[in-house]
């Protein structure tokens, strides 16, 4: 039989073979980062072991089996984490026997290279550190955990997406991305980005967290905290987020849907202590993660872009 | 958003094209909110936007001062906004309870022609628009024909903004008409048309009582009902597998494994193209040195630790084989018997997507499935003109052209025909200076080495 053309009386009546979507995404990312890791030289994959940074490494690890991930892990650490946060990221490292390399906002600060904001969040000084240690390491690809539904910016990136010499994102100027056919090539200084997550929702991490029981951060499930309000958000009492004249702090059950810099990062009131609950509390979540959880992202309409104009994630 | 039956809702990819501003962002808009994917910040966001660049007020005078600008959800990009117009493709997601759909909102622009094929190369359906005042356009011609040229395999015309033309169906049947003939000069097998208002929701997500003479489904419930290109290929298509990687753990095995069953291991990583394969299947490997084909069996299906009795396209797995057979990045497995012969003349199709046009002569890489060599283009055959869909001769191709080209291949590759087997008939031309993709390559006339692929 020739399969020529698919007309009408040719579509398929019986069993299908398709995939479930979860596989189908699981497929796609595997794909991607096997891509990469053959086509080059010195990839690493950004690890802050928040979720979808955990979730990217066990798809490594899956690519791989049974050999090991073949590539570092980089961290910008803009030395406001979540101590159980860093805690899970030196576990996790040290279980799959990878190398850690940390880039530190504290450092950049501490020499003078960067100063700190007047709103006190370190989420976007972390290029500068980012974009020292890949030419330090001279990583010509660095996998990020970046989806497309979290903003409107990341929706328009490409899968593979290539950088200039100073990390810039030139969003009128992308290549074409055909079919599955990712083309890596770059000049000396340029170096790639590879979201291999990109086509995944946050709906879509946590149905795959709970199918492959991933572990995580326990500040992703509801606990109870220290918490005051701020911003429309429920912020953590820490060492670098402390109440204000007139900001009551409550214990309250919260957990948090992202985990970033923890002076600009809120918790959501939940009592999700497990995967499926979070599955099930995403799927009628009415915000979205990032509207729900970051300040810095409500800086101005086209916050992300700017910032990965300038090189960020 | 929806969770029911997500262990078995599978993938659908859609992507829009036709001219500028037909309505293909304002129709994703409104698929997104009718479909309740917009989560409320989201919606915040945007009302504030169209409040402040003082959209609203419809034609037709529904839903006054309520109305937002749904364009806004998808063209995100600063200038975009500033423009009023899509520049690059915006990936959106939705699920309703039959299907996971990823949505490419592509540029209608003829400079942007490039993002539009990008997005369409992945697609399983292209929802073509159609400003239903000024009917069918070049631009919609051309992207009719990109869709043939990508063997989308399904077309639907949405023949949008049926609010402007007072519902006529005189007007939409004229549309119609226009569309269904241009598919047909270009040999597009199944296309279907819905009229539709992307700005007031008619026929996108509800069936609408403004348009009674349309009997056919609303254009949500078309695209939950198309079949997915992968479920498609799956039972027509033979086994093919691209070797991208080799696995050898010995030295760096993943921690906590026990060395032992591993000594020897070795297996090739790769995603099925096309087809299906089962432990014991013959396959043979056209190997990229010196157009060399072995046969051998497979021994075993991998993933990550778990060993399948088969695996089917597009899952990525590891492939062992039973005989010790020199395999490496490049090569391609295919189910035996279902193969010519690699070659190193190559006759294509190209979608040319770069300012730089292309001569006779010119030096290129080519790049096909896990490999790339460098080709050699031996001659400029064909241009496509887009009024007539027929074919001149062209002495080179400019930006957005279409033209058939033969080029010569520094080492042979196993190139099939682009109408058989989407796959590996799909090809990239990179320019081998700064690196950048220069056209979409689709191979032609190669002949067909496809015996009887086995049922089911
Ligand atoms: N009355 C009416 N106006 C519409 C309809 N659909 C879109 N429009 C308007 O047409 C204009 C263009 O719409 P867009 O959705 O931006 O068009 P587009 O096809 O995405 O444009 P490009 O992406 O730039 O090619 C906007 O002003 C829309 O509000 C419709 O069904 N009825
Ligand atoms: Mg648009």
């Amino acid at each position: 039989m020739n399969t020529a053309y698919l007309t009408e009386d040719r579509l398929p009546t019986g069993t299908r073979t398709g995939l479930s979507s979860l596989d189908a995404l699981e497929s796609e990312a595997i794909h991607i980062i096997r891509e990469v890791v053959a086509e080059f030289e010195r990839p690493a994959l950004l690890f802050s072991g928040g979720k979808d940074s955990v979730l990217m490494l066990h798809l490594a690890t899956k690519a791989f089996w049974p050999g090991k991930v073949p590539f570092p892990v980089l961290h910008v650490d803009t030395g406001h984490n979540f101590p159980e946060v860093l805690e899970f990221r030196d576990r996790t490292v040290e279980r799959l026997g990878l190398r850690l390399v940390v880039g530190s906002v504290q450092e950049f600060i501490d020499r003078g290279d960067l100063s700190e904001r007047a709103d006190g969040t370190r989420n976007p000084l972390q290029t500068v550190p980012l974009l020292d240690a890949i030419s330090r390491h001279r990583f010509d690809a660095v996998f990020g955990g970046g989806r497309r539904d979290e903003d409107k910016a990341r929706a328009k990136e490409r899968i593979l997406s290539l950088r200039d010499e100073f990390g810039q994102w030139d969003p009128r100027n992308q290549r074409p991305e055909l079919w599955n056919l990712y083309n890596g090539r770059h000049t000396v200084g340029q170096h790639v980005r590879a979201f291999p997550i990109s086509n995944w929702t946050e709906l879509d991490v946590w149905r795959y967290i709970e199918r492959e029981g991933i572990e995580l951060p326990g500040l992703y499930y509801a606990h109870e905290r220290e918490v005051f309000r701020r911003d429309g958000m429920w912020r953590a009492v820490g060492e670098v987020s402390q109440p204000r004249d007139g900001e009551e702090v409550l214990t309250r059950t919260v957990r948090y849907r992202t985990v970033g810099d923890m002076s600009c990062t809120g918790a959501v009131e939940s009592v999700a202590a497990t995967a499926h609950d979070v599955v099930i509390e995403v799927a009628a979540s009415t915000l979205t993660e990032r509207g729900a959880t970051r300040a810095d992202d409500r800086i101005s309409e086209a916050a992300m872009e700017d910032r990965k104009k300038d090189g960020y994630f | 958003m929806t969770i029911t039956d997500f262990q078995t809702a599978t993938l659908f990819r859609f992507a829009t094209a036709g001219s500028v501003d037909d309505g293909k962002s304002t129709l994703v808009g409104r698929l997104l909110h009718d479909s309740k994917s917009i989560l409320a910040d989201q919606l915040e966001a945007v009302t504030r936007t169209s409040v402040e660049r003082g959209f609203g007020g419809s034609a037709s005078g529904e839903g006054q001062g309520q109305q937002i600008d749904l364009a806004l959800l998808t063209d995100g990009l600063r200038a975009e906004r500033e423009q009023g117009i899509t520049i690059d493709v915006a990936y959106r997601y939705f699920a309703t309870e039959k299907r996971s759909f990823i949505l490419a909102d592509c540029p209608g622009h003829v400079q942007y022609t490039k993002n539009t094929v990008t997005g369409a190369s992945t697609a399983d359906a292209v929802v073509v628009l159609i400003d239903a005042r000024k009917g069918v356009l070049e631009q919609t011609r051309r992207h009719l024909a990109v869709a043939r040229l990508l063997r989308v395999p399904h077309i639907v015309a949405a023949v949008n903004k049926i609010d402007l033309v007072g519902f006529s169906e005189a007007v939409f049947r004229d549309v119609e008409e226009q569309l269904l003939r241009a598919a047909a000069e270009l040999g597009l097998p199944d296309v279907r048309v819905v009229p539709v208002s992307a700005l007031e929701g008619d026929n996108v997500v509800e069936l609408s009582a403004r348009t009674p003479w349309y009997t056919g489904p609303a254009l949500l419930e078309v695209l939950e009902t198309l079949p997915a290109v992968d479920e498609l290929e799956n039972e027509f298509e033979a086994f093919r597998f691209p070797v991208q990687s080799v696995i050898r753990p010995q030295g760096a095995l993943a921690p906590g494994l026990d060395p032992e069953p591993f000594r020897d291991y070795r297996g090739y990583a790769g995603q099925l193209a096309s087809g299906v394969v089962r432990v014991g299947d013959s396959v043979t490997v056209l190997g990229s040195a010196a157009g060399t084909q072995i046969t051998t069996s497979v021994a075993g299906i991998d993933f990550a630790g778990t060993s399948l009795p088969q695996a089917s396209a597009p899952q990525s797995v590891v492939l062992r084989l039973s005989d010790d057979i020199d395999i490496s990045r490049g090569d391609l497995l295919v189910e035996a018997g279902t193969f010519a012969e690699a070659s190193q003349d190559l006759h294509a199709s190209l979608c040319w997507l770069s300012p730089k046009p292309l001569r006779e002569g010119a030096k290129v890489l080519i790049k096909h499935g896990s490999r790339t060599v460098q080709g050699l283009v031996r001659s400029i055959k064909g241009w496509l003109d887009l009024a007539s869909f027929s074919e001149g001769p062209a002495a080179d191709l400019g930006l957005n052209d279409i033209g058939t080209v033969q080029i010569r291949l520094a080492s042979a590759l196993p190139v099939e025909d682009y109408e058989r087997h989407r796959r590996t008939g799909a090809f990239l031309v990179i320019d081998p200076v700064d690196g950048n993709t220069l056209a979409a390559g689709i191979a032609s006339g190669v002949p067909d080495g496809e015996g009887e692929p086995r049922g089911g």
